[in-house]
């Protein structure tokens, strides 16, 4: 099955076909199609991950050895080139916290079949599959869950005008993300992301005649759409550096051999680190996903919760040799990827607090662990990230189905009016829902725990003691909000109108089935298991010479007091009426900083008022995104970027903190967005003599100077 | 030798002083004009370097094809044929300083690469059959792309153009 | 020949084009400038096809050659568009994107 992974994605879109031409004949309106075809493509998945799980561990990778160099196999041959090159850069070894230095391990041989899909001026494009474990994992949960949520719908989306169509884009969703997670090359992996952009799109718009939801689609294309062109440049330059391919292998090993040079890699990385951003909604670019919650829940949980969300992390999984050796991962300190998975943790997580809507609560929670996963892997902890990523899939997608059930009983999204005291009438969901709270809370031994443990203690392990510190945090206020999330759905009074029940058994029986997985998936990398680590770990990852560190009784009870602290905290503070109520009508910087969560940073207003509200009028929505490559782009950004910092500096540090010193600064800054603005006479051509002008400077300088 | 030199003078002369009109004259059909007179300068040119289907493709395409859709686009914008002089902007003087200074930086930077570089003189004929070749072998995915464009850009006109 | 003298007058042409697009207020006289630029760049690719005896700059200057077609196309239905809904195609008068 492994040699035969191409199966998985094409039933997938055999289904999007079938669905879409006779879909609306059939007595159930397309989705025992979707769910035959998802099923068969999850029941295929689940025989290749058994196939794989008994694969003997005879592999050994290529590590600096020299007897590692004997292993047959296509790239045999530029791995055993490069290998001398791996060891001389990367003395990983000699890291002080070496205990687990890499003694040569077999690992099961990845499965890689391809073709050539075309072949153009001498260069062949390869179209294939390759079958480790990172792929095998993520193609049995996408399918699983993907199944589970077909099911789901079955029941929720019933009587919607569009129930075909609904069901024709989750396959192909589906298909997406198995393209994408099976691809053994990065162009096949760019086609299932955009893919799954495009299915995103229809979905989130799925009922588009209200204005907000079609425009929650369109700002959820364009955002992540902004990363994407990141995603095509981090390619491009990968494909000239790694000399004229597109395979994912090659590349890993290429920019681990060093090869490349600092420079070329650093900004490949950032530019893949620029989709990443866009697609996994991180900081600063998160704004689209709260909003993507217009869409159907059960698209909530799939896509926006469970798969799609995490091919940004998958990407940096994948291409891990570029982002390890571009940024430094092993070096400790402060990287990039750190930074931005640390800083979405916690702002995404202060969002959670102030939402009311239960989507959106679990929405500023799903960006707050992606950024653990993020986090994770920029601090050196792959595994972790990618356990992470695996725990997350099953008690997030519960959480989010288990809101749809709700909301499906109660006809409302709304936890503070239409909510409360289901726990009597809605026990099953109550229970799942809870199990689901507390494995993302992160309480032993549910599955959260676990996950969270090991990106801790890859955290310090590796010498990052400040995103250890966030984590810790992160997970306080994770089980705080989750508490009030609970408390307020299921405890206390019914607020809303009519009588809530049960949900039907195809909604409940999938809530029950993650249910179990969130109990139980956290133990596959328990210590003294750690069978996960042993099934995913790949090539990339022991050439990177990524550290491995002992489960440590400390951190894990120090984890866990942090949850049950948030829990106990978000009890007296939401359920007993402890501590500072009303704060925000007593003091002023409370009030300023709720306001400011309330306003989500007004990041959105600096995006819709500052970047795109300078370029009003039809001609202008229609030519922005094409005008970006103009000289508007140029002038227009200075003009933003100085106004927005001058607006971010005033409205967050400034009332907060430093008054006088800082408004200073802003104003200037201002002002001199202001000062370009006036270059803006929305006249093409004068932009396009500028955009000349400055080539003559730029060229009569190489001329001269070079 | 000599006489291709020679030729090549006359053509580039003519090509220089036609380009020149294009961007000044004060007739909008006279530019279409000597639009045409640079096309087919370009086209000799493709003949003088031994491509002898790019240049029937030249002359098809731009002077059939393209010329006639600009002849079009002046008659359906309804512009005035005849001489006026409100053709041209008001930053005339910015695009002459671009355009000159343009025109230093590429001369400077081809005096400097390509100054004694001569052209095989046994330049042998590129025949049309290599040309097919090379496109329906190693190039035909881009020559399929391109196709897609094409029709893209038929079905793009028709719907931007449509009354509606 | 040299190869210099069909670069220099690419390079010229390129440069007129340049001009055109920058100071001609007429749609359909920019589309035409537009045209020079391209054909300048085909000079080039076919020049040095011959300077290095291969096919491969023809290739792309008749793939060019393709793409202007459809340029132009889609360039004069857009003027077209401007001129139905202003009654001109004055360049200077789409500002739209007036910040």
């Amino acid at each position: 099955m492994l040699r035969n992974a191409f199966l998985i994605p094409l039933l997938p879109v055999i289904s999007f076909a079938l669905i879409l031409f006779f879909g609306k004949r059939l007595p159930g309106k397309g989705h025992e199609i979707g769910v035959l075809f998802v099923g068969g493509a999850f029941v295929l998945s689940a025989i290749c991950a058994a196939q794989w799980i008994s694969r003997p561990a005879d592999y050994l990778p290529p590590t600096g050895h020299a007897e590692a160099a004997a292993v047959e196999g296509a790239h045999a041959a530029e791995q055993a080139s490069t290998e001398a090159a791996t060891d001389e850069e990367h003395p990983a070894d000699g890291e002080p916290a070496a205990e687990g230095e890499h003694e040569v391990e077999p690992i099961r041989k990845a499965e890689v079949r391809e073709v050539v899909w075309f072949e153009t001026g001498g260069v062949e494009i390869k179209a294939g599959t390759r079958m480790d474990g990172l792929s095998v994992m993520l193609v049995f949960v996408v399918s699983m869950i993907s199944l589970l949520v077909h099911i789901f719908s079955t029941n929720y989306m019933h009587d919607d005008r569009r129930y075909t169509h609904f069901f024709a884009a989750l396959s192909l969703f589906t298909a997406g993300m198995l393209v994408m997670v099976t691809s053994s090359n990065t162009l096949q992996l760019l086609f299932g992301w955009e893919m799954m952009g495009l299915c995103s799109f229809m979905l989130i718009g799925h009922w588009w005649e209200e204005k907000n939801n079609s425009d929650a689609a369109l700002k959820a294309f364009f955002t992540t759409r902004t990363g994407d062109i990141g995603l095509l440049v981090g390619i491009s330059i990968l494909f000239f550096a790694a000399g004229h391919t597109f395979d994912t292998e090659t590349i890993n090993q290429t920019a681990l051999s060093g090869t490349i040079s600092s420079g070329v890699l650093v900004a490949a990385a950032a530019a893949l680190l620029c989709a990443v951003v866009g697609k996994s909604a991180q900081f600063p670019l998160h704004t689209w996903l709260p909003d993507a919650m217009a869409g159907p829940t059960p698209v909530s949980a799939l896509i926006h919760a469970a798969t799609m969300v995490v091919a940004g992390v998958y990407l940096i999984a994948r291409l891990y040799g570029v982002f390890w050796a571009g940024f430094h991962i092993g070096d400790g300190g402060i990287n990039p990827v750190a930074l931005i998975g640390g800083v979405t943790v916690i702002i995404a997580a202060l969002l959670a607090f102030v939402q009311n809507d239960i989507k959106k609560v679990l929405a500023y929670s799903t960006v707050s662990q992606l950024g653990y996963m993020v986090m994770a892997l920029g601090v050196g902890a792959w595994t972790a990230g990618i356990f992470h990523l695996f725990t997350h899939a099953f008690f997030k997608g519960l959480l989010f189905l288990g809101a749809g059930s709700v909301s499906h009983s109660v006809h409302s999204f709304d936890m503070k009016k239409g909510m409360g005291g289901l726990k009597k009438t809605m026990p099953v969901t109550f229970w799942t829902f809870l199990i689901g709270s507390v494995a993302l809370a992160g309480v032993p031994p549910l599955a959260g725990f676990w996950s969270k443990d090991e990106i801790l203690v890859g955290a310090s392990g590796n010498g990052y003691p400040i995103f250890l510190v966030i984590g810790l945090i992160g997970a306080f206020m994770t089980a705080c909000y989750m508490t009030r999330c609970v408390y307020l759905t299921f405890f206390g009074e019914f607020r809303g109108h009519g009588h809530p029940h049960e949900s039907p058994k195809a909604i409940t029986g999938p809530l029950v089935v993650l249910a179990g997985f969130s109990i139980l998936a956290g133990f596959l990398n328990a210590p003294g298991i750690e069978l996960f680590s042993k099934w995913t770990e790949n090539t990339t990852v022991l050439a990177a010479g990524v550290a491995h560190h002992e489960f440590s009784i400390g951190l894990a009870v120090v984890g866990t007091l942090m949850g049950v602290l948030g829990i106990a905290t978000g009890f007296a503070y939401y359920v007993r009426n402890l501590g500072p109520h009303r704060l925000t009508q007593r003091n002023q910087a409370a009030l300023t900083g709720y306001k400011i969560l309330e306003n989500k940073y007004y990041l959105d207003r600096l995006y819709t008022d500052m970047v795109v509200g300078g370029l009003k009028g039809p001609v202008a929505r229609a030519t922005y995104w094409v005008n970006q490559n103009i000289i508007d782009g140029v002038l227009n950004g200075t003009a933003a970027v100085s106004k927005a910092v001058a607006n971010f500096t005033y409205s967050v540090l400034d009332q907060k903190l430093v008054d006088g010193l800082v408004n200073g600064a802003g104003a200037g800054a201002e002002e001199g967005g202001s000062a370009l603005r006036v270059l803006q006479t929305g006249r093409v051509q004068q932009y396009a003599a500028f955009l000349f002008g400055a080539v003559v400077l730029m060229g009569g300088a190489l001329v001269l100077f070079v | 030798m000599l006489a291709q030199n020679v030729i090549f003078g006359a053509i580039a002369l003519a090509m220089a002083a036609a380009a020149l009109r294009v961007v000044t004259t004060k007739n909008i059909v006279h530019a279409a004009l000597y639009l045409v007179v640079v096309l087919a300068g370009v086209a000799a040119l493709y003949i003088l370097l031994a491509a002898e289907f790019t240049a029937v493709v030249q002359v098809l395409v731009y002077i059939g094809a393209i010329v006639v859709l600009f002849l079009f686009g002046i008659m359906l914008t309804r512009a005035p044929i005849g001489i006026t002089s409100d053709l041209d902007n008001n930053q005339r003087g910015l695009a002459l300083v671009v355009s000159l200074f343009l025109f230093g930086v590429l001369g400077a930077v081809l005096n400097d690469a390509y100054g004694s570089t001569k052209l095989a003189s046994d330049n042998v004929i590129q025949k049309s059959a290599d040309v097919g070749n090379s496109i329906f072998q190693d190039y035909v995915i881009p020559f399929e792309v391109i196709s897609i464009l094409l029709l893209a850009a038929l079905i793009g006109a028709v719907v931007i153009a449509r009354r509606d | 020949m040299y190869l210099n003298q069909f670069l220099l007058l690419a390079a010229f042409l390129f440069c007129v084009g340049v001009y055109g697009v920058l100071a001609r207020k007429n749609g359909v006289l920019v589309l035409m400038s537009v045209e020079l630029i391209l054909n300048a760049v085909n000079v080039n690719l076919v020049a040095f096809g011959a300077f290095h005896n291969t096919v491969v700059g023809q290739v792309f200057a008749l793939f060019v050659i393709a793409i202007a077609a459809a340029e132009v196309g889609v360039g004069l239905a857009i003027v077209l568009l401007i001129y139905r809904n202003k009654q001109s195609i004055d360049l200077s008068e789409v500002d739209l994107m007036k910040g």
